[in-house]
């Protein structure tokens, strides 16, 4: 089980969070406007690294927050957690 | 056969037990093991596959053979124990496994007079191509009664079982010489110190010596230091967490505790393990690791033999000798593989013949071994059984040479790199705060190496490598010529390594044996995964103490006490248990659910919607969130007033449906599917949080603060009015809410339906709401549960997202684009929604289904337009017998189908006939909707 870095919380098992996907996908401003394809990049290309991953976690069972973290999708490692638009 | 002094056992305290029905006496500090050894007893059960009589290998955790079942009385019986690990105790019933119709005389290992009857890969290819038949017929039976382990115990575990999480700075595992000194020097510079080892006695290899084990005294005193014995590191999770199984065996009945540690630093001084040797007839009893053989005399001062005779590859056994020899045994011969063994001339001074580079061509005895054949080795390594002579002996002694115990250094995702000098895989690079210390970071020094023993060993008939699944030296051999190269292919072909013991004493080797049969190196073949547990862990100290009612948190409604105590019939909703229905004495439960829609249809009901997910929302931007998020056009909903609401997911497809309420400019009240509360909000938290973090709303989860009565029916105002002060229930129109006092409780009232008729949805606080129904109930209500709820919403075409939905399907698909927003610039989905794919019109819609033969269809049952068509064009989501129409009814999805209405399909299922449906419009009731707003 992870130990995870919650921004505001601090050190707490994985059990109290929740994973939501990969970090920095910005939902286009204006969704009229981009085309099928892109609009399809958005929902579902995801880079799925080997190595270094910038993710977003929810302290569901804790502060309700979603923040971001960098994890190494072979070790597990998170080498660092973030309140949203924060840089490491 | 007891020594008369020595061992590290009380001679005062004696104590009797049983085994396969004998009564034996032991005395306290035995293991069960070193018991059954000072009676003479050496055969202690029937191998795997073959039956082969198998009597003990070791002396610790690593034993593969000696699997007996301890019985102590009803719950209580536990199968597959080793012996080894089993601490005597008065009046301790055990008994061997796996043998017909008795230990002795098994007529299952007639088996292995046929040789290769079950060789490597049998499964396979018996399973598969033509013998697939004769498997089921022939094979499957014979197998599953003659192999396999103890059995499952039946009466439920009267025991406890306790879970328990600590820190530490350190935690060391394995109280051997290197984890003391490493407990020690950690406990000295401050730390919190956890030290656990799996035998009863903390001394590790140090116990082989009499006397106090140095440096426990010392961690004893320290208040910073938990000495945990008996205790198993079995997992190691990431960053440090590694799970303990630590047995107690307290006399309150508390049997078993997890511990799951998160440690700063992990020292792993788990030690090595001493090899087994490949030859002929290696598992008959009596042949023994060397090692085991000395632990045995000086921990428990029993000797396993009278006359010994060593095969060593490793200096170690001749230490092993040596003691046996001064503890009273004879040591007939020592051969040794090497060409050179450097401890000859001390063995030849000690009066023991020292025969160099030889080998076991066999050995010989029954249910006992009663010599051996030695052999002078060929060039390739293997025994010239041409010349060999034989000893007599009633003790082998195997020292293999030793194997890093590294199991845990691999589960904490460390890699192994071979050693050349050190003829062994050492630990290597790992990412944790991990050190390895002693035996298990340097091994015990190379003796003959291992790559040479396999290779000697390739083609000798009954040379097991994994005592335990009964695989030997040729199985592996076969699997390498029938083309597996790879080490984890071989391993799932033969089955090695994969055994309770997973590989402990036998890995090694086998790998070796693989490298050899394919002309590899040993590195060049690699090793396999090891995995976790390290060795087994009971379910109860899993399980601890969430079993029986605390397997699983149950929710419960404020009425259910009311409805338990009439007898309601329930069902599990997710964590929620909902009553079904309400059956009167006497009534089934269909005919119990054709009274209450009834009921609902011509007077009023009442459900207990409280599972029902409630958000509040607040914020001078709640109605922007809202606007932004639901398919509904929220600004332009009134304080007072409610819509149904849909949520989407981006991809365009409904996510959740319920009902939002504006209470006030700022403030909503918004209701979710009963197992989709936590997903919105968490769907919602996400945009307000991340995509929308400037706008001032807030989310509260309020769900278990509102306790909600649904009454519904004609008959509902009337049956109401009565009761509610502060609000004219005439003006109320559907959809609205307000506040009032009902029964007199302040009530967030709401007039809206899931039933057709007229109805209320009433809420109250939680702990209120059972006065509330009892009101309700005096006022000539009746009780409906969960399914006349679902009758009633699909007379009227109401959806069940979950039902209807799986997550491909769209509102439009619904026919529920009425919901949506006109002119809204995006929500959630929207974009979507605007896809080629999502206009097309034979997506599968929502219609209704009238059985033409007039049975119940079955649900999931798919749709095809002809009864020849082979590709199904749709499925039925729901289906009910209509109590208020007399008929049975369903919707479901189907290609095109509102353009299809009148037309008639086929419903089909495996091995039944078709059934033709009618396809109608989804409303079956009151289609024109003048109940609703009546």
């Amino acid at each position: 089980m992870l130990l995870i870095t919650c921004p505001w919380c601090g050190p707490r098992p994985e059990i109290e969070f929740r994973h939501a996907g990969e970090a920095h996908i910005a939902r286009p401003a204006d969704p009229a406007a981009v085309s099928d394809a892109a609009w399809a990049a958005y929902l579902y290309e995801r880079s799925n690294p080997r190595g270094e991953h910038a993710e977003r976690w929810r302290h569901a069972h804790g502060c309700g927050r979603f923040f971001n973290a960098r994890r190494h999708t072979l070790t597990d490692r998170i080498s660092a957690t973030t309140k949203p638009g924060e840089t490491p | 056969m007891r020594l008369p002094s020595g061992g590290r056992i009380d001679r005062g305290k004696p104590l009797r037990f049983t085994f396969d029905g004998r009564a034996y006496s032991g005395v306290a500090g035995d293991t069960l093991a070193s018991a059954l050894l000072a009676n003479g007893v050496h055969l202690l059960g029937r191998s795997f596959k073959y039956h082969r009589p198998r009597g003990l290998l070791s002396a610790g955790a690593e034993e593969p053979n000696a699997l007996v079942e301890l019985d102590c009385g009803p719950g209580r019986r536990e199968p597959n124990t080793r012996a080894t690990m089993v601490p005597l105790v008065e009046g301790l019933t055990a008994r061997s496994q796996n043998r017909f119709p008795s230990l002795r005389l098994d007529l299952a290992a007639a088996a292995s007079l046929f040789g290769p009857l079950l060789p490597a890969g049998f499964y396979y290819k018996t399973f598969l191509g033509p013998g697939r038949e004769a498997w089921h017929r022939r094979w499957e039976p014979l197998i599953r009664r003659m192999a396999g382990l103890g059995r499952a115990p039946e009466a439920p575990d009267p025991d406890r079982y306790a879970h328990r999480y600590a820190h530490c700075e350190t935690l060391v595992i394995g109280a051997g010489r290197a984890g003391i000194a490493a407990a020690l020097a950690a406990a000295e510079a401050g730390d919190r110190v956890i030290l656990c080892d799996e035998q009863p006695e903390l001394g590790g290899r140090r116990l082989l010596s009499a006397g106090e084990v140095p440096g426990l005294a010392a961690l004893r005193a320290n208040p910073r230091v938990t000495l945990l014995p008996r205790t198993t590191a079995f997992h190691y999770g990431l960053q440090n967490f590694v799970s303990l199984a630590e047995i107690l065996d307290r006399p309150d009945g508390l049997r078993e505790r997890l511990w799951q540690v998160r440690a700063v630093r992990v020292v792993l001084a788990t030690g090595a393990l001493e090899r087994p040797l490949p030859f002929r007839d290696n598992d008959r009893p009596g042949v023994m690791l060397a090692d085991a053989a000395r632990a045995y005399a000086a921990r428990w001062a029993v000797l396993p033999g009278r006359q010994a005779v060593l095969l060593a590859a490793h200096d170690s056994g001749y230490e092993a000798a040596f003691a046996l020899q001064e503890a009273g045994a004879r040591i007939a011969a020592i051969l040794d593989l090497r060409a050179a063994p450097p401890l000859a001339d001390t063995a030849r001074a000690r009066g023991i013949e020292v025969r160099a580079a030889h080998g076991i061509a066999a050995t010989r005895g029954g249910v006992r071994v009663s010599g051996v054949l030695a052999a002078p080795l060929r060039p390739d390594g293997s025994p010239d059984a041409a010349r060999a002579t034989p000893i007599s002996c009633d003790l082998v002694l195997m020292a293999g040479g030793w194997t890093p115990n590294l199991a845990l250094f691999s589960q904490a995702r460390g890699k192994l790199r071979w050693d050349a000098a050190a003829d062994a895989f050492l630990p290597g690079e790992v990412a944790e705060a991990l050190t390895c210390t002693g035996a298990c970071a340097t091994g015990r020094g190379p003796g003959h190496p291992v790559a040479a023993i396999a290779a000697g060993a390739l083609t000798a008939r009954h040379a097991f490598v994994d005592p335990q699944n009964d695989v030997t030296t040729r199985d592996i051999a076969l699997a390498v010529q029938e083309g597996f190269r790879a080490i984890e292919h071989v391993k799932r072909y033969t089955t090695t390594g994969m055994a309770t013991d997973q590989g402990k004493v036998g890995g090694m080797l086998g790998l070796a044996t693989a490298a050899a049969a394919s002309g590899r190196t040993v590195p060049e073949t690699g090793h396999t995964t090891f995995r976790p547990p390290y060795t087994p862990v009971s379910f109860g100290t899993l399980a601890g103490r969430h079993r029986g009612p605390l397997f699983d948190p149950i929710r419960t409604p404020p009425s259910h006490e009311w409805a338990e105590a009439r007898g309601a019939v329930f069902e599990p909703v997710g964590q929620w248990q909902r009553a079904r229905a309400y059956p009167q004495a006497g009534e089934a439960l269909r005919e119990a659910v054709a009274r209450e829609c009834l009921a609902v249809r011509q007077q009023a009901g009442l459900l207990d919607a409280s599972t029902l997910g409630k958000i509040e929302i607040t914020g001078p931007d709640a109605a922007e969130l809202l606007e932004r998020c639901y398919v509904n056009a929220v600004h332009s909903l009134r304080p007072g007033r409610c819509r149904y609401a849909l949520l989407l997911r981006e991809d365009g497809f409904l996510f959740d449906d319920g009902v939002l309420a504006r209470l006030a400019e700022d403030r909503f009240h918004l209701t979710t599917t009963t197992g989709g509360a936590a997903h919105v909000l968490h769907l919602l938290e996400d945009y307000a949080q991340t995509e929308f973090p400037e706008l001032r709303a807030w989310l509260t989860s309020t769900t278990e603060h509102w306790g909600v009565a649904a009454l519904q029916g004609p008959a509902a105002r009337e049956m109401l009015a009565p009761l509610v002060r502060g609000c004219d229930l005439a003006a109320l129109p559907h959809m609205a809410v307000t506040e009032a006092e009902v029964a007199g409780i302040p009530a967030r009232l709401f007039r809206v339906s899931f039933t057709g008729e007229p109805g209320y949805e009433i809420n109250v606080p939680s702990d209120r709401l059972p006065a509330l129904w009892e009101a309700l109930i005096d006022a000539g209500a009746t009780p409906y549960g969960t399914d006349a709820m679902h009758v009633l919403r699909a007379e009227k075409g109401y959806v069940i997202v979950g039902q209807e939905t799986d997550g491909t399907v769209t509102p439009l698909d619904l026919g529920l684009g009425w919901a949506i927003g006109k002119g809204k610039r995006d929500f959630i989905g929207k974009r979507s929604l605007a896809r080629a794919e999502m206009q097309r019109p034979d997506r599968r819609q929502l219609v209704g289904l009238a059985p033409l033969d007039g049975r119940l269809p079955e649900e999931g049952a798919q749709l095809l337009a002809t009864s020849g068509a082979r590709v199904a064009e749709g499925h039925v989501t729901s289906a009910y017998a209509s109590a208020a129409l007399g008929k049975p009814i369903a919707l479901g999805l189907l290609a095109g189908g509102r353009a299809r209405h009148g037309e008639t399909v086929q419903a089909t299922r495996l091995d039944c006939p078709r059934q033709p449906l009618l396809v109608v419009p989804p409303v079956f009731w009151d289609p024109e909707g003048k109940r609703l707003h009546g």
